[in-house]
């Protein structure tokens, strides 16, 4: 039975003001995004600041139009077909990787950390190395091609350690066992690994989905003469600030919030399948 | 004790090569051993590692090689020539007249230097706001919330804004801390201030509590995560041993958390140092860092200068780096 202990009631004490803190913690990440929110329904005649003239979804509704820096639309579509292909690249080479590293191997000292500099090196100095150097050659810079190889750079290294995570708890003894009954490598893989590092997989894509779809240093000065989404976001900041950049920040955050809830739902289900 | 599985390396160790005193090396022979009895499972590492590593190969190292190689070469004004010269090193070393001591200048290091050594000291202040923010948070996470669900539910809505837009999460500081903003009106209403403070925005302040906004988080995985690997029996028996809560925290706690709370740091550290949208977003452009400075360059077309800052600045990031590594091994941790 509980009894109430000073040395009890020290501990509620203590967990009431750490809790208190988290609380605090959550208003100081989140409070400016919630600002952001309100204001894009800001009314008509608002500004980009409180208190708010009216509510409406007149800055919204200019999202949908033309806007100052070009084609939203279009520069939307560009990100999310990026996305996708980081995604499909980012789950198949962090599972290679991962499962290369079941194994010691030489050099593998090396590679790990070749690996995890990706994630180290600043976006401005990885866009400028490769942006000049492609300047020097001769090829023009392109979302799809040089802004695709700089996204994959970055978003590898998370879906390795996803990987790596997944390999660590992974049980090898039912793939020996698959062995010893003659199945060779691929049914192996196929018939036993596979599904069992599925949702890992698809955790280390969609997360290679989402870091993609937000990446803006990187592609500063490799996306060639199309913008993704990101980098229309900051041209229009050297405009005036206008209640629709708060429309189209919130809009992005709402869809990125919506594919960390895919990322966790689908994460979820997989994994209480492979069980 | 002879078991199965010994039995192959003893009567190695006894048929092993003498060197010149004694046997070989014991790791050896089981290696040999391990080698000829085991077959090797799963596919080929080569061809696992092969398209990453070229990958990596041609878009990671290739890029930093020829940053370090520009950095020598001469700018036309238009592009840049193929050439060995250490003038834009200078020019990114000494301002004019650091040679001659007559000119008040004598001595100075140059605007470059200056902004790459406030870039570092702001980095070095963010760096400590986002550890003294993050430690408790984690702490609070792995220690003190029992439940393994809300544990983790805790954690992802901690987490969560690091995988949406840093850029919109830069300008969302503009409502809050703009002479209207929100602060302000705020500090107007209870009366703390009689006019609206205008140093909210634009300034060192503005700069510092959105840089510390935007990574605090990427310190608050690594510290939770080897927090919460610290086995509790550990913590149990200091304290069936009259240790006290600081003692526990000193001795056992601190020391086993330091790898998780090196990689935060390096994290925040490198995201920093490279920084250059935020400073423009809410500093409004005035002042710069070595991040803007390279791509103030960049678009001027002077690129073997934006190299020179570019290689500087990884310089910088690398020393900083092994000092870290040298003070904790990470690869043990991961």
């Amino acid at each position: 039975m509980a009894r109430s202990t000073p040395e009890r009631r020290r501990k509620a004490r203590v967990k009431a003001g750490f809790s208190v803190y988290y609380v605090i913690f959550l208003i100081f990440v989140y409070g400016p995004m919630f600002a952001m929110f309100t204001l894009s329904f800001q009314g008509p005649r608002g500004g980009t600041s409180f208190p708010m003239r009216g509510l409406s979804f007149y800055w919204w509704e200019k999202l949908t139009g033309p806007s100052v820096v070009g084609d939203l639309k279009a520069s939307l579509a560009r990100s999310l077909i990026l996305a996708v292909v980081v995604m499909i690249i980012t789950a198949l080479l962090s599972t290679m990787l991962a499962m290369a590293f079941r194994k010691r191997f030489r050099g593998s000292g090396v590679l790990f950390y070749v690996v995890m500099a990706g994630l180290m090196v600043p976006g401005t100095l990885l866009s400028l190395g490769l942006a000049t150097l492609l300047r020097q050659i001769g090829i023009p810079p392109n979302w799809w091609s040089s802004g695709l190889a700089v996204h994959v750079v970055w978003t590898l290294p998370f879906g390795f350690l996803v990987m790596m995570a997944v390999f660590n708890r992974f049980d090898s003894t039912i793939e020996e066992a698959a062995r010893d009954m003659g199945a060779d490598e691929w049914t192996v893989f196929k018939e036993v690994t596979l599904p069992l590092i599925l949702p890992g997989i698809v955790a280390a894509g969609l997360f290679g989905f989402t870091l993609s779809y937000d990446e803006f240093a990187r592609t500063t000065l490799l996306s060639g003469a199309q913008n993704t989404l990101p980098l229309d976001i900051n041209a229009s900041l050297t405009q005036r600030v206008q209640p629709t950049l708060f429309a189209l920040g919130t809009a992005s955050t709402i869809f990125s919030l919506l594919m960390i809830a895919l990322f966790i739902l689908v994460y979820t289900i997989l994994y209480r399948r492979s069980r | 004790m002879t078991t199965v599985e010994s039995y192959p390396k003893i009567t190695r160790i006894e048929t092993a090569p003498r060197g010149l005193i004694g046997g070989a090396p014991l790791v050896q022979v089981q290696a040999e051993v391990e080698r000829k009895y085991r077959r090797e499972p799963g596919f080929p590492v080569f061809t696992l590692i092969t398209p990453a590593t070229l990958w990596l190969v041609v878009f990671l190292i290739l890029p930093l090689v020829s940053i370090f190689i520009f950095s020598f070469w001469k700018s036309t004004g238009h592009g840049m020539v193929p050439d060995f010269t250490l003038d834009n090193y200078r020019a990114f070393f000494a301002s004019e007249g650091f040679f001659d001591s007559k000119n008040p200048n004598f001595l100075t290091p140059s605007i470059f230097v200056r902004t790459l050594w406030s870039t570092f000291r702001f980095t070095i202040t963010v760096m400590a706001l986002c550890l003294v923010l993050a430690y408790p948070l984690a702490y609070f996470l792995s220690m003190q919330v029992e439940n393994f669900k809300w544990q983790l539910a805790l954690f992802l809505l901690a987490m969560v804004p690091f995988w949406t837009s840093y850029l919109i999460r830069a300008v969302a500081w503009l409502p809050m801390l703009g002479r209207h903003g929100l602060i302000n009106e705020f500090l107007l209403a209870i009366g703390a201030v009689d006019q609206p403070v205008s140093f909210f925005l634009y300034s060192e302040f503005s700069y510092t509590m959105a840089l510390v906004q935007l990574y605090v988080v990427l310190a608050v995985g690594p510290i939770f995560f080897s927090l919460a690997k610290i086995d509790r029996t550990l913590i149990e028996a200091a304290r069936d041993m009259g240790a006290t809560p600081f003692q526990i925290f000193r001795e056992i706690i601190a020391p086993l958390s330091l790898p998780g709370v090196a990689i935060g740091m390096i994290f925040v550290f490198v995201a920093v140092m490279g920084e250059f949208a935020t400073a423009v977003v809410v500093y409004g452009g005035k002042a710069s860092t070595t991040g803007t400075v390279i791509l103030n360059y960049y678009s001027n077309a002077n690129y073997p200068f934006a190299a020179v800052n570019a290689f500087m600045l990884m310089v910088v990031m690398m020393i900083g780096v092994f000092i870290i590594f040298r003070l904790v091994d990470i690869r043990k941790e991961l």
